[in-house]
């Protein structure tokens, strides 16, 4: 059996479920009896009709369920009061799913966990092993998540900003174990802007795209990180650099400006450079600046002070940074230092000729580095400026 | 969705407020501390914040290269000094003051006359993953 087909078909088999009254865990759970039932009885008799097939069996797995269970009679008054199922209505379910399972009354990681479950059709195993926990813990995260959504009732559309959050969450994480997390983001994604009519979703797509086509040049093949000056432009996707521009502009055209239109513009811009000479820092800095007035959020006006040392030298980018310090609590949250903070310092001391100071500045944001990758490039970076100073 | 660990010290910690060595607690008390930690432990795992954990023998032994054919060093003369770990867990939290927060419940365990040890625990951030987007331009 075709596993992207049912995977494919499960979020609207869900949402149809769901739609016409039944609690999401027990419909979680019928749809997963009538996918089994679809594994057995599909290879020797396949159905024309997949969906609706599914939707069937599902519903009547439901109704069965429901009804066994004396406990449940609640729900199946419920059940019982929705209108029969009639014409395709005009509403969207798998777009009521991917409100659903971003609903704000969950915690990020259980609304990552049951986007990934019930709309990208991920197993419990697969979703464990991509975020590095034991399945029982995500069974547990998501069984809670499935519970905590199980008395929302859909009615109003749900908040678009929302799911974006989710879907960028899931994307950042990039990959482990067998799933791509990032081309599963951009696969949910697409199916969002597909259903959804508005310029934050294209904008949200286009950005991942954009970084997506440079993925495979941001890492060496012994995994060290490769900074963006030194990436091998030839291996950038430009496939996916022309749709993300594409699905940008039209987003653009629309006068509706938002962060990912802003931070995809930007990305679009060191994406469309053929040398890293010819990057337009100036028209970064515009959209920095644009960025900065939608969010004001302290690592944007960071990378601000990273724009402005390239548009108008080192020097000022410093004179950026250390405003930031002075006018907000940027630079430490918690106590500790933001991350990056002191790598951009370091490197904006690097341009500026002054290498003690940047050598050591390396060598403390090495020390708060969140991740292997970014700890080891900042500890060669150090390590390189004091083989050099010492000749 | 950030992981953490927790340690707990026995030795190389300063000492907790309730500081009486285990075995002068009633066993009553013995057995109260140990089902505190079990319980929570059964929380975060019905939470989806769990995980792993163990507990650690008390004896370590600190091992050296000493150098091509011979046997590594085992311990030295600083064997009294050397910090002691009790044992571990590692929990996935949605932020650092959730952290936090857990790191200080499992510090209020039992102890002695069953009030809280307030024993110090280290709580370690993971290295995450290299993101895909990384806020940094560039990179």
């Amino acid at each position: 059996m075709n596993e992207a087909l049912i995977r494919s078909l499960t979020p609207s088999v869900l949402a149809v479920l769901v739609r016409r009254g039944a609690d999401f865990a027990a419909a979680e759970d019928a749809v997963q009896d009538a996918l089994v039932e679809a594994v057995h009885g599909w290879p020797a008799d396949p159905p024309r009709d997949a969906k609706g097939w599914l939707v069937t069996v599902a519903w009547r797995k439901f109704l069965d369920a429901t009804r066994s269970d004396a406990a449940r009679r609640r729900r199946e008054d419920r059940v019982d009061e929705e209108p029969a199922p009639g014409p395709a209505p005009a509403v969207d379910d798998t777009l009521q799913l991917y409100f659903l399972c971003a609903h704000p009354s969950l915690t990020p990681s259980s609304a990552v966990a049951l986007t990934l479950r019930a709309v990208g059709g991920l197993t419990t195993r697969q979703i464990a092993q991509a975020y590095l926990v034991p399945e029982a813990t995500m069974a547990q995260r998501i069984s809670r998540a499935k519970r905590t959504v199980s008395d929302v009732r859909f009615d109003q559309p749900g908040d678009v900003a929302t799911v974006l959050r989710v879907l960028y969450l899931v994307f950042n994480e990039g990959y482990s174990g067998d799933v791509d997390l990032s081309a599963e983001a951009i696969r949910l994604t697409r199916q969002l802007a597909a259903r959804v009519d508005h310029p934050e979703v294209a904008g949200l797509l286009a950005l991942m795209l954009l970084h997506h086509a440079r993925r495979a040049t941001r890492t060496a093949p012994d995994g060290s990180l490769v900074p963006l000056a030194e990436q091998d432009r030839g291996r950038w996707d430009t496939a996916s650099i022309a749709e993300g521009i594409e699905i940008l502009q039209a987003a653009l055209a629309r006068d509706r400006l938002g962060e990912f239109q802003a931070q995809a513009a930007i990305a679009a811009l060191h994406a469309d450079a053929p040398t890293v000479e010819e990057t337009d820092w100036v028209q970064i800095l515009e959209w920095y600046d644009e960025l900065v007035r939608l969010t004001d959020s302290p690592v944007v006006r960071l990378n601000r002070a990273v724009a402005v040392g390239e548009a108008d030298g080192p020097r000022a980018g410093l004179a950026a940074l250390a405003e930031l310090n002075d006018s907000s609590p940027a630079s430490s949250s918690r106590g500790h230092p933001m991350p990056r903070h002191t790598a951009v310092a370091a490197y904006l001391h690097e341009r500026d000729g002054d290498l003690a100071t940047a050598a050591r500045l390396y060598a403390e944001a090495a020390h708060q580095a969140p991740n292997l990758a970014e700890r080891d490039y900042l500890t060669r970076r150090a390590a390189r400026l004091n083989a050099l100073r010492r000749g | 969705m950030a992981k953490y660990l927790l340690l707990k010290h026995y030795r190389g910690a300063p000492a907790a407020v309730n500081d009486v060595p285990m075995d002068q607690w009633e066993p009553e008390e013995v057995s109260a501390h140990v089902q505190y930690m079990n319980d929570f432990a059964a929380r975060l795992e019905g939470t989806g914040e769990f995980v792993g954990g163990q507990a650690l023998a008390p004896e370590g032994t600190w091992v050296r290269y000493d150098g091509e054919g011979r046997p590594p060093v085992t311990d030295g003369p600083f064997a009294e000094t050397k910090d002691l770990i009790a044992g571990w867990m590692i929990i996935d939290v949605d932020s650092y003051e959730r952290a936090v927060e857990l790191a200080g419940e499992l510090s209020a365990a039992p102890g002695a006359g069953g009030k809280p040890i307030h024993e110090w625990l280290e709580l370690r951030p993971f290295l995450g993953p290299h993101p895909t987007i990384t806020e940094c331009p560039h990179q």
